[in-house]
């Protein structure tokens, strides 16, 4: 029957089994789409293990940008039997079951309303190869070439990327071609163009395809850190690893070949905090990367930092909590852990990227706010930002900056005989001025530690000391208000009297459950919170709106807590939209949950 | 209280070092520690040995973790940075300081409590590393400031003062420390000022990790019979293998001591290290032989003390790591920030 085909706005989900080679296929797939002008918002799915367990990558075409999952598959290519009943049944009704049909499948494997695109993928690969490896790797490729004729796309694109992925080895470049080559003979001999179709279009611009993990560490090299103390854990691993092919890049002597940082894998995520910790008292920009189980750990010397004043930067790539929970899904779900971490009255600034392009400012902005804050600054990046490859603005840095090192006694400030008091609040900004070691012979050495003492760093117990300076630490954490990102109101295009709060990687999702819910005549002001303590704006937000949804995901609210808790608004002047099963969140579920709150009028019940 | 200041008045005669330093300038503040213990007399012979070797106070940055020795480096080098940290942990603040500026030099003071229980992982891994540093551990085999626990380092078979017997093994971290490559490896005894001022001034001027276990009686828990770390059953215990002087480059010293083998160790620094070989088969650059030694002494139950080990060709982090000459934190904007063209070229890869 014909159909009317939809072009550049569809879904396609690969299931694989990990270890097979998929990983590059895909990535090529979705490389190819965009190479043709269309955007793309990919994601993997992927287990904690190295080789034989399911693992999924997910395409979304998508003309018009959305760059959040849509939810809803509209082309499966199921390529691993072990999954074959769920991702068979995760289609939409009326879509596409790509599958590899050497061995026939019994009828009852299917679905009446959904099409099937059988594509004898082994059989074809053991007529072409006998290298076991080659059979299984071409066999993706293969499987890459069927899809670029049944969607309509261009070859040539596949032509280009093999070009630029192996650089003048011409006998990978054409054994690729062949195989993709294969692939696009099969369908045009046996199969129909599907009526999802990706057509040339102009909207990546110049635009880059980068994951979170390496814009965030490029952002750390811009912002000047210096020494990185890490300990691999997934999904974080790869910031350390990125941080340290940067610097090779871009900060080795160009005489001597020295590099100009230092990046020590440490034994364990308290030795990484302690090196970053160690390094800060001694005047270089530091960080490590870490994710949740490393936080818990973390806590003893985050508190150390916030009570001794001392710059320190915590990369943390959320992953599904508690405990070990799900290591390589993603969650929102440290907020409450980062925000208050560590024993006694502590709180900390946090930094929320929406994007890849946020983890590179922010990445860089961090160091800065560490330094003029003079205590540990959360980037709150998570697995989905992290660890896929997100379309993005380019990155851009204005020449003109400077790295600003906070308040710093020099050798000039000391010998002039101006007073030091390493907890002095001078500026009643409840910053103190701070002396590098080893900076003057006689003056401005001190003693830092984690017990209390007065503004002369001098140790002490006196009840009144300690108030004074628990009270000019929270002095110090209200200019930080100031210094955190603002966030950033998205108004309806009509009056809306209802609002909605969200952050980080629900954003781009977020984005356009607004639009659906507008064409559904459903208006709604947004607001994104883009670090914490929060600004004033975000108060004034809740009070400005009736209803105020607050998206995010982990099981806890943890975003509204901190928004209840440190502004005091009545709980239930906020109502949660939550989504924690590890998988990213889709606009569909925002807007659906949104619409049904609304609807059902359970909001106005929580008034 | 350790907030008490020293006066500064001293004697206008008292002696000078070349820099016009007296001993009393690289003094901190009064000790609240109890009297006799031995963690004062180390660092008495911290002060001593930073004196004579001439350093300016300032280029010295003192860190120690939690306990009573972690208290001790406000009490020497009032002119220093200190850094009292968390519990275990002062080895990777310790590695992360002397990252981010190599011109310094590290000085780390810490417990068995520290270093043995809490800490043993961080210990570990500073040496392994090769951190610059000297790491003095004052050993007094008990936990003294919560009262009296028996700490990781005390022998098994020992009695508490509550007549508790130490039923578990003990760590001995000079044995460890040879095991995890540490370049220089010293024991000696919180009473005996003339071995540990040289030893300290040795440590000081190596290059590479240099450790020194210094074992230290706690006067309230852990000086009574049954005791192992007490003073009388180390001064019955001891054995020396050897007499140290430190010559450091521009002084030329006439060694007033008795005959006996003596060997030269040049260092990194143009220091001379000048042994006085007391036991005949000891060699102090035979890692092997070390541990074969203080194995067989362990178990004729003796305490082995003196310069154990040392590679005067060590290498440090730095040099695994490559880094530049210039301390990390005082690279400029323009050597850190790699500009607008740089960024652009990443973009580009990108596409």
């Amino acid at each position: 029957m014909p159909v009317t085909p939809r072009y550049n706005d569809f879904v396609v989900k690969f299931a694989n089994v990990n270890g097979s080679g998929s990983a590059s296929a895909n990535g090529l797939f979705a490389k190819g789409v965009m190479r043709m002008g269309v955007p793309v918002a990919a994601r993997n799915i992927f287990p904690s293990n190295i080789q034989g367990l399911p693992t999924w990558y997910e395409v979304r075409i998508t003309e018009e940008g959305h760059l959040g999952r849509r939810g809803g598959v509209d082309l499966m290519v199921a390529m691993n039997p072990q999954t074959w009943d769920k991702d068979v049944a995760e289609i939409e009704s009326g879509g596409f079951l790509f599958y590899d049909s050497t061995k026939p499948m019994p009828a009852s494997a299917f679905r009446e309303d959904i099409s099937v695109i059988g594509v004898p993928l082994t059989a074809m690969c053991n007529a072409a190869y006998q290298v076991p490896r080659e059979r299984q790797l071409f066999k993706n490729i293969i499987y890459v070439g069927a899809l670029c004729a049944l969607l309509g796309m261009e070859p040539e694109v596949f032509e280009t990327l093999f070009a630029e992925q192996f650089k003048g080895r011409q006998r990978l470049i054409d054994a690729n071609l062949a195989a993709l080559q294969m692939g696009v003979d099969y369908v045009r001999e046996h199969l129909e163009p599907l009526p999802l179709q990706v057509r040339r279009a102009d909207r990546v611009g110049d635009r880059i395809y980068v994951e979170g993990n390496e814009a965030a560490a490029l952002g750390a090299v811009y912002g000047g850190a210096t020494v990185c103390a890490w300990y691999p854990i997934t999904p974080s691993t790869s910031l350390a690893e990125a941080f340290t092919k940067y610097c090779q890049q871009l900060r080795t002597d160009p005489e001597t070949g020295k590099a100009r940082y230092a990046i020590v894998q440490a034994e364990d995520e308290i030795a990484s905090i302690g090196m970053v910790v160690g390094a800060g008292w001694n005047g270089a920009r530091a960080f490590t990367c870490t994710s949740g189980p490393g936080i818990s750990l973390m806590t003893e010397f985050v508190g150390l930092s916030y009570f001794a004043e001392i710059p320190a930067v915590i990369f943390d790539v959320q992953r599904g909590g508690p405990s070990t929970g799900m290591p390589t899904r993603t969650q929102q779900a440290d907020l409450l852990a980062a925000a208050y971490s560590s024993h006694g009255d502590t709180k900390h600034p946090l930094l929320f990227p929406a994007d890849p392009g946020e983890c590179f400012t922010m990445g860089a902005l961090a160091f800065d706010l560490a330094d003029r804050l003079q205590t540990t600054v959360f980037v709150m990046l998570d697995l989905d930002i992290g660890m896929n490859e997100w379309l993005v603005e380019p990155f851009q840095w204005d020449e003109k900056r400077q790295l600003d090192r906070g308040k710093v006694m020099t050798y000039e400030d000391l010998e002039s005989g101006r007073d030091f008091g390493r907890y002095l609040d001078v500026d009643g900004d409840g910053i103190p001025y701070r002396t590098y070691p080893g900076a003057h012979p006689t003056r401005g050495a001190y003693f830092t530690r984690g017990t209390s003492r007065n503004p002369y760093a001098r140790y002490s117990e006196e009840g009144a000391v300690y108030v004074d300076n628990m009270q000019r630490l929270l002095r110090k954490f209200e200019t930080a208000k100031s210094l955190i990102p603002a966030p950033i109101l998205k108004k309806a295009k009509g009056k809306a009297k209802d609002g909605v709060i969200y952050f980080g990687s629900s954003s781009a999702a977020m984005d356009e459950a607004l639009a659906a819910l507008a064409a559904q005549g459903l208006q709604l002001d947004g607001l994104r919170v883009r670090g914490f303590p929060f600004a004033d704006a975000v108060y004034d937000f809740i009070a400005a709106h009736e209803r105020v949804f607050v998206v995010e995901q982990n099981r806890d609210a943890q975003l509204k807590t901190l928004i209840v808790t440190e502004g005091g608004v009545d709980p239930a002047r906020l109502t949660s939209v939550l989504h924690y099963d590890g998988t990213p969140i889709t606009a569909r579920f925002i807007a659906g949950e949104i619409a049904m709150l609304t609807a059902t009028g359970q909001v106005e019940a929580a008034e | 209280m350790t907030y008490i200041l020293k006066p500064q008045l001293h004697h206008p005669k008292l002696p000078t070092n070349s820099l016009g330093y007296t001993r009393r300038d690289y003094e901190g503040s009064v000790s609240t520690l109890c009297a006799g213990c031995g963690h004062d007399s180390i660092s008495a012979a911290i002060i001593q040995a930073v004196y004579e070797l001439e350093i300016l106070p300032h280029r010295i940055a003192k860190l120690s973790g939690i306990g009573c020795s972690s208290k001790t480096p406000d009490y020497f080098l009032g002119a220093s940075h200190g850094f009292n940290t968390v519990h275990g942990r002062m080895p990777s603040v310790l590695t992360g300081a002397n990252l981010a500026n190599r011109e310094l030099i590290y000085l780390g003071v810490s417990g068995d409590g520290d270093s043995a229980s809490i800490g043993f992982g961080q210990f570990a891994h500073a040496i392994r590393r090769g951190v610059n540093m000297t790491y003095i551990v004052e050993n007094n085999g008990v936990y003294g400031l919560t009262k009296g626990q028996f700490s990781a380092t005390s022998d098994k078979g020992s009695k508490s003062k509550r007549g508790v017997v130490n039923h578990d093994s003990a760590i001995d971290l000079v044995s460890i420390a040879l095991q995890l490559g540490a370049t220089f490896v010293a024991r000696s005894f919180s009473g005996d000022k003339a071995q540990l001022v040289p030893l300290i001034k040795a440590a000081l001027s190596h290059k590479g990790a240099a450790f020194i276990d210094t074992i230290s009686p706690c006067v309230q828990f852990n000086n009574h019979a049954g005791s192992t770390k007490s003073y009388d059953f180390v001064r019955e215990h001891n054995e020396a293998v050897n007499r140290l002087d430190v010559i450091v480059g521009r002084e030329a010293i006439d060694v007033d001591y008795a005959p006996g083998e003596t060997i030269e160790v040049a260092q990194h620094d143009a220091s001379i290290l000048r042994l006085h070989k007391l036991a005949d088969s000891y060699d102090p650059t035979d890692r092997v032989g070390a541990i074969a030694y203080l194995q067989s002494a362990q178990a004729r139950g003796e305490i082995v003390t003196g310069l154990l080990y040392v590679d005067p060709e060590a290498e440090d982090l730095h040099d695994g790591l490559g880094t530049v000459e210039t301390p990390l934190n005082a690279l400029s904007d323009s050597e850190l920030v790699p500009g607008v063209e740089a960024l652009a070229r990443i973009n580009a890869v990108l596409r």
